[in-house]
């Protein structure tokens, strides 16, 4: 569980998150929904710790009981979390491997062995990149470069996992895929896995949480098909949305 | 990390050539000199073997050192700037370093070289600080324009050093100082240079921290990494190492930007692969850029820095044309 308490993050002064209480589950996909500026990555990095709170706390259920993200040692909450940034930037020649060993960098501190060898080889098969171990990431295609950093997190091996629309640059098929290994690593691995997700389709048909945001506040969530109704999400989007059953499942039209 | 078989053995080779050229290079380096002596001399003749170790092995042992710590220092600063094209004279913390020297020389002519080295390793801090607190104010990412700045912050400093020798009247020393000649190195004066080489052992076992800074400061934080205390570590070292080999053999331009370049277009950029190659091929260019210095106007001598210009210009070149595509953005 994570339990986010009463935070509210700004950026230059403006109030962009909260203040917001609420909790994560501990099991599943939890995906956070809504319009553009609603505070979803706001809330998602403050969660992670890579953004500092003006007010609140989240305390999640660390190895060695409560552990408050962000006023433990990074490394030991690196142990507990791991959290991906839409954008990663740099230009490091390092193979697919390379980064992904990365991961184990807060277990290893730098002497991998074989138990990191093994998890960083199951986060390679995991996400399909066995077969581009060897090669640099600046020769990857952006979808291929997405999924060598979400390798690196889910090789970090830990109970929580946030990430900052997995789906970007991705196409039909490879967003279908990353979903479903996502599925994976929450059903087989056990991870707690909470993301942002721009299409609420994607979301509603892989979560089994949602939380919807809307000007920096919990506005609603449920599971998928709690909140896929006309009421709930043109409250969200603050666009009229039809909702239509398709193959027993919810779809939401909002294409005006 | 461990790297894949096929890039290990890759690798390897070209450790070893390096290591080879680099053993070649020395040998050469002993040879080379105004003063002949011959391997046979080494073992008869007492006054050749004085030579030999009193000016021959201090200037190679030097060449190594310098040429090591301006190569790892290259490697640090790329990492905790995530830059491509700085190095201490890209930054400014070289001319630091010298107005720091210089100060010295005015308010203390004859301090003690460990005091010459605080000061100037001080002074080369204090400008790479200086360097980053601009980078972070202006938020730069543009892979050229940030080590302009730096040469711009250096230039201002170089005015002012200039400024102050020239009321001094101590053009000429600084001068001398700044052309980065190894010419005067002999058996205790080199000494200093190697707190530079424990400066690179220090770079070696905290390697992995600097690959992981040069992911970024979020990744970095993800992983358990103050990255702002890794770019602090990173600063020191490299102040530390270029006050050192600015005291003893003044700047070695081009090393820095060039080597650490050079072996990631080769091997990639893990850091601590990596290293033991920077070292070599360092120590390669430096002592061959110095031995081309000794020998073609024989007896005079041109100082390494000069040849280094040349060839490291040629080499800088080659590096933008081959680097074009990181130049965008």
């Amino acid at each position: 569980m994570i339990t986010v308490d009463g935070v509210s993050t700004s950026y230059g002064g403006t109030t962009v998150l909260g203040p917001v209480s609420l909790r994560f589950p501990d099991h599943g996909i939890t995906s956070l929904i809504g319009s553009n500026g609603a505070g979803k990555s706001t809330l998602l990095t403050t969660v992670g710790r890579l953004l500092v709170p003006d007010t609140g706390s989240v305390v999640l259920d660390g190895p060695d009981g409560p552990l408050d993200v962000h006023a433990t040692r990074s490394r030991d909450v690196a142990t507990a979390l791991a959290v991906l940034r839409q954008e990663n930037h740099f230009d490091l020649r390092l193979t697919v491997r390379e980064l992904v060993s990365f991961g184990r960098f807060p277990h290893s501190r730098g002497r991998p062995g074989a138990e990191d060898e093994r998890l960083v080889d199951q986060a390679l098969d995991l996400l399909d990149l066995l077969d581009l171990q060897q090669r640099p990431i600046d020769q990857l295609s952006g979808g291929q470069r997405q999924r060598a950093h979400v390798a690196m997190v889910l090789a970090q091996d830990t109970r929580y996992v946030l990430l900052d629309e997995p789906l970007n640059n991705l196409d039909m098929k490879h967003a279908v895929r990353m979903m479903r290994r996502l599925r994976r690593a929450a059903d087989d691995l056990g991870k707690s896995v909470v993301m942002v997700v721009h299409d609420v389709n994607f979301a509603a048909r892989w979560s089994d949480h949602l939380i919807a945001l809307r000007d920096g506040e919990v506005v609603a969530q449920g599971t998928p098909r709690e909140m896929m109704r006309p009421r709930v999400l043109e409250a969200v989007f603050d666009t009229p949305v039809d909702v239509h059953e398709i193959d027993g499942r919810p779809v939401a039209v909002y294409f005006g | 990390m461990r790297s894949a078989p096929a890039t290990t053995g890759r690798g390897a080779a070209s450790t070893i050539a390096a290591l080879v050229l680099v053993l070649v290079l020395v040998a050469a380096s002993l040879a080379v000199g105004g003063y002949d002596i011959s391997l046979s001399d080494l073992w008869t003749a007492g006054s050749a073997r004085e030579m030999f170790f009193i000016s021959r092995v201090p200037r190679t042992v030097a060449l190594v050192l310098a040429a090591a710590a301006m190569g790892v220092s290259g490697t640090v600063m790329q990492m905790i700037t995530r830059n491509r094209f700085v190095e201490p004279t890209t930054t400014g913390s070289a001319q630091w370093s010298a107005l720091g020297i210089l100060l010295v020389l005015l308010v203390w002519p004859q301090a003690p070289v460990l005091v010459k080295m605080t000061v100037a390793s001080a002074f080369a801090f204090a400008g790479t600080l200086v360097f980053l607190g601009v980078l972070r104010r202006v938020a730069l990412r543009s892979s050229v324009v940030v080590p302009l700045v730096g040469m711009m912050l250096g230039s201002l400093v170089g005015a002012v050093t200039l400024l102050l020798a020239t009321r001094a009247e101590l053009q000429q020393s600084l001068a001398a100082w700044r052309s980065g000649g190894f010419n005067s190195v002999t058996a205790g004066h080199y000494e200093p240079l190697y707190a530079a080489g424990a400066v690179v052992l220090l770079v070696f076992c905290c390697a992995q921290w600097f690959t992981v800074a040069g992911l970024g400061p979020d990744v970095a934080r993800n992983l358990g990494l103050d990255h702002d205390r890794v770019v602090l570590l990173g600063s020191a070292a490299v102040a530390l190492a270029t006050g050192v080999t600015g005291v003893v053999v003044g700047f070695l331009p081009f090393v820095g930007l060039v080597v650490p370049n050079v072996v990631s277009v080769l091997r990639g950029d893990d850091v601590r692969a990596n290293l033991p190659v920077v070292v070599l091929v360092s120590a390669a260019l430096v002592i061959g850029c110095d031995l081309i210095g000794r020998t073609v106007v024989f007896p005079l001598e041109i100082p390494v820095s000069v040849v280094l210009g040349a060839v490291g210009a040629l080499g800088f070149v080659g590096l933008v044309l081959v680097r074009r595509r990181s130049l965008r953005g």
